[in-house]
C-alpha cells in the first residue's frame, strides 16, 4: 500500500517536471512562439488563481467574486517592488513591503490571541481592534524600514545583476501573496459571517473597490509609478514559464496535501453542511477564514506572476466584469476538482485567445466571444460535472484506506443492526 | 426536579442539569421553565406532540439557539454562551431529526470529520506530510473504520453517504456522532421513517452503544414502541412545558399525556376504560 502511494507521488512529480521541461525546451528552441508561450504562462497564472478560488468556492462553498480583487492587489504589489528595484535601483519597495507583511501578520496574530480569551465579542468590535493593530503595525514598519532601505539596496547590488533581480522577483511574488492573504483575513472577518449569496455581493464590492483605488493609484494612494488609469509600465518582463510552472506545481501540492488531511475534510464539511459540521465540533467560522486566506494567498501569488508576463498593468484588467472569468473556468473545470480546474485554466487560455484566433477566418476574430459561450454551453450540457467530470489524477486523488479485517472480528458477539435486507 | 440541591462545592451527580430554561421566538414562548436533570449512564426520553418544543430543547443544549434565560450545566460546567462546536468538544454530540450527513463525501470521511477536533496535528504537518501526520492520520482512519465496523458499515466506507439506504444513513449519523467521542448523546427522532424491523434493530443498537461506549443518552422520539422499550425515564412536553415525568408505565397511564396526544375525549375514554378494567379485574 505504502509503495503504491509513493509510486503515485513519483509518477505525478515525474510527469509534471517532464511537462514543465518539455515546454521550456520548446520555448527556448523557438518552436513555441512568444505568442503561445505567453498564453501558456497566462494559463498557468489562471490555474493558480482558480486553485485558490476552488478552495473558497469549490471546497469551502463560499461564493466569492473577490478573487479578482486579491489578484489585482498581488499584481500591483509585486509590480511596485520590482519596478522600484529595476527603475530606481532601490530596494525600498521590497524592504517596506517585507516589514509591512511581517508586522501586520504579527499584529493580526497578536490580536487574534488576545480576542480568543474574550468570549462573546461582537465581530465588528473585533474587526475594529484588528484594524487599529494593523494601522499601528504598518506605521511602525515604515518607520523602522526607512533607515534599512539603503544598506539592503547596497547588499543586493553587490550580487550579480540577474541573480539579484530574480531574488527580488521571487520575494516580491511571495510578499504579494502575503499581502493579499492579510487583506483577505481582515476583509473576511466581518464579511464571512454573511450567508453565501450576500458574501458573493460583498466580495464583488471588494473587487470594485480595488479597481477604483487602482484607477486613482497615483493620486489617492500616492504611488506615482502606478500611473493610475493610464496603466503601469516599466515592470521587468521576468515572469518566465519556469517560475510560473514551479509556483503552480507548489500550489497544486499544497492544495492536495491540505485537502487530503483532517484540516481539508473539516474545510469540505462546511460546504456540505454547516450545521452538521458545528455539531461535529468543527469551528465553521475558522474553517471559512482559513479557506479564504489560503485562496487569496494563491490569488496574490498569481497576480505577482501575472504582472511580470507583459510588463504592463492596467486597472481595466482587474475590472469586476473579468472577475467572472475565474468563476466560469471553475465551473467549466468542475467545482471541487483540482485536476479539472488546472486543465480548464490552460484550456481556457489556449482556446479563447489562441486556437479560436487561428480557426476563425481573418476579420472574424472577435467572433470568438460568440463561439466561446457556445462552447461553454455545449460543455455544460454534455458534461455537467465539468471538463474531467470528477476525475482526479492519481497523485491528487484521495487514497481509500484498505478495509480492516481485524475490526470485524472484535464485535462478533455483538448485535448486527445492519443485517436488514433493505 | 427544582428541589435538587444546587451547591457549587459538592459535585452534582447530574451529568446534565437544565434549570428554568426559557426560549422565546418573538412573542412565541417555545420553551417555558423547562427543568431536566439526569445522571451519568441514564437513558432518558423526551416526548411530546409535534411542536411541543423538544427539538428546540436540543438546539438550546447544543448552542444552535441562544437561550433566553435559564441555565444549562454539563458536568457542572455552564454551557451558556459557548459556540456549538465548543459544546461538542465538551462532550455532547447529537443527531438530527432530518438526517444531516455530509452528503457528497464518503462514509469513511463522514466519520473522520467528526474526529477532526481530536486529530492533533497542525496544518503545517499536513502540508509537509510529516511522520506525525501519517501516524496520526493512520490512527484516526483505523478508529473511524472500527466505528464503521461496529455499525456494520465497514464495507461501505468508500460509498458516497447520500447513496446509502435510509436505515444505514441513520446508523451512519449515529456512528458519526459517536466518533466525536461524546459522553452525552442526543438522538433526535432516530426511528423516524424506519420500518418495524429497522426499529427493532435500532432499539438493540441504542442499548448496545450505551453499554459499549459508557454513554448517557437523551432521546426524542415519536415511536412509542422505541420510547417505552428503551428509556428508563421519560419527560413529556406540550406547548413548551413539561406536563409529566416518570418511568414508561407511569407515563403510559398518565391522563395528561393521553390528553396532550389524543385530546380530552380520548383521555376521558381511556380513564373510563381503565376504570372498567379495574372493575372487571375486581381490584
Amino acid at each position: 500500500m505504502r509503495i503504491k502511494f509513493q509510486r503515485d507521488q513519483l509518477l505525478f512529480l515525474g510527469c509534471a517536471i517532464a511537462f514543465i521541461v518539455i515546454v521550456q525546451v520548446l520555448i527556448s528552441t523557438g518552436v513555441l512562439s512568444n505568442f503561445w508561450s505567453t498564453l501558456l504562462r497566462i494559463g498557468g497564472v489562471m490555474a493558480i488563481v482558480i486553485l485558490g478560488l476552488n478552495l473558497i468556492y469549490g471546497f469551502n462553498g463560499q461564493f466569492s467574486l473577490g478573487q479578482w480583487g486579491f489578484y489585482a492587489i498581488g499584481a500591483y504589489a509585486a509590480a511596485d517592488i520590482t519596478f522600484r528595484w529595476t527603475q530606481q535601483n532601490s530596494a525600498s519597495g521590497l524592504v517596506i513591503m517585507f516589514l509591512i507583511v511581517l508586522m501586520v501578520g504579527l499584529s493580526i496574530f497578536g490580536v487574534a490571541r488576545l480576542l480568543s480569551r474574550v468570549r462573546g465579542m461582537d465581530p465588528l468590535s473585533g474587526f475594529t481592534l484588528y484594524l487599529i493593530g494593523v494601522i499601528i503595525a504598518a506605521y511602525i514598519s515604515i518607520v523602522i524600514g526607512r533607515p534599512l532601505i539603503n544598506p539592503i539596496s547596497n547588499l543586493l547590488q553587490a550580487l550579480p545583476q540577474g541573480l539579484a533581480l530574480q531574488i527580488v522577483f521571487f520575494l516580491a511574488v511571495l510578499l504579494a501573496g502575503g499581502l493579499a492573504a492579510e487583506v483577505s483575513y481582515l476583509f473576511g472577518l466581518p464579511v464571512l459571517t454573511l450567508g453565501s449569496d450576500y458574501f458573493g455581493i460583498a466580495t464583488l464590492g471588494l473587487t470594485i473597490i480595488v479597481k477604483v483605488l487602482l484607477d486613482n493609484s497615483d493620486t489617492m494612494l500616492g504611488f506615482e509609478e502606478m500611473k493610475g488609469a493610464r496603466g503601469m509600465i516599466g515592470i521587468p518582463k521576468i515572469g518566465s514559464w519556469m517560475w510560473i510552472s514551479v509556483f503552480l506545481l507548489v500550489v497544486i501540492i499544497i492544495t492536495r496535501n491540505l485537502l487530503n488531511s483532517s484540516h481539508g475534510r473539516a474545510l469540505i464539511s462546511v460546504r456540505e453542511d454547516e450545521l452538521a459540521g458545528k455539531a461535529m465540533g468543527i469551528d465553521v467560522a475558522l474553517q471559512k477564514n482559513i479557506a479564504f486566506v489560503i485562496g487569496s494567498f494563491f490569488a496574490g501569488l498569481a497576480g505577482g506572476l501575472y504582472a511580470h508576463i507583459n510588463g504592463f498593468l492596467h486597472p481595466n484588467t482587474f475590472n469586476f466584469i473579468r472577475s467572472f472569468d475565474p468563476m466560469i473556468i471553475i465551473v467549466f473545470g468542475g467545482l471541487g476538482s483540482v485536476s479539472g480546474t488546472v486543465v480548464a485554466a490552460f484550456a481556457w487560455a489556449l482556446v479563447l485567445e489562441g486556437i479560436l484566433r487561428l480557426v476563425l477566418p481573418e476579420g472574424f476574430e472577435t467572433w470568438r466571444f460568440v463561439v466561446y459561450p457556445i462552447l461553454l454551453l455545449l460543455l455544460m450540457l454534455l458534461k455537467p460535472k465539468g471538463l474531467l467530470g470528477g476525475f482526479e489524477f492519481p497523485f491528487i486523488r484521495q487514497v481509500m484506506p484498505p478495509l480492516r479485517k481485524s475490526a470485524s472480528s472484535s464485535n462478533s458477539s455483538e448485535p448486527n443492526p445492519g443485517n436488514n435486507p433493505s | 426536579m427544582t428541589d435538587q440541591v444546587m451547591t457549587q462545592s459538592t459535585a452534582s451527580p447530574s451529568i446534565l442539569k437544565i434549570e428554568n430554561l426559557n426560549k422565546n421566538f418573538g412573542g412565541l414562548r417555545a420553551v417555558k421553565d423547562f427543568n431536566l436533570a439526569f445522571n451519568t449512564g441514564a437513558l432518558v426520553g423526551l416526548i411530546g406532540p409535534n411542536g411541543a418544543g423538544k427539538t428546540t430543547v436540543f438546539n438550546l443544549i447544543t448552542g444552535i439557539y441562544s437561550v433566553t434565560n435559564g441555565t444549562i450545566r454539563f458536568k457542572n460546567q455552564n454551557l451558556l454562551g459557548m459556540q456549538p462546536f465548543e459544546i461538542t468538544r465538551q462532550g455532547i454530540a447529537r443527531t438530527f431529526q432530518n438526517i444531516r450527513l455530509f452528503n457528497n463525501l464518503t462514509v469513511l470521511d463522514n466519520v473522520r470529520i467528526a474526529y477532526h477536533p481530536h486529530a492533533n496535528y497542525s496544518m503545517g504537518d499536513s502540508l509537509l506530510r510529516t511522520s506525525r501526520f501519517s501516524q496520526r492520520e493512520k490512527e484516526l482512519t483505523e478508529k473511524a473504520q472500527d466505528f464503521l465496523a461496529v455499525f456494520n458499515l465497514h464495507d461501505r466506507q468508500a460509498e458516497i453517504a447520500s447513496s446509502l439506504p435510509y436505515g444505514e444513513q441513520r446508523r451512519l449519523e449515529i456512528a458519526r456522532a459517536l466518533a466525536a467521542e461524546p459522553e452525552l448523546l442526543l438522538l433526535d427522532e432516530p426511528a423516524a421513517g424506519m420500518n418495524s424491523k429497522e426499529i427493532a434493530a435500532l432499539m438493540e443498537l441504542i442499548h448496545f452503544i450505551r453499554d459499549k461506549f459508557k454513554l448517557t443518552i437523551l432521546l426524542i422520539e415519536h415511536q412509542m414502541r422505541v420510547v417505552m422499550g428503551v428509556c428508563e425515564s421519560i419527560t413529556v412536553m406540550d406547548f413548551g412545558e413539561v406536563i409529566a415525568r416518570g418511568n414508561p408505565e407511569e407515563i403510559q397511564n398518565n391522563p395528561k399525556v393521553i390528553e396532550a396526544y389524543l385530546g380530552r375525549g380520548a383521555a376521558a375514554l381511556s380513564q373510563r376504560l381503565s376504570e372498567k378494567r379495574d372493575y372487571v379485574t375486581g381490584s
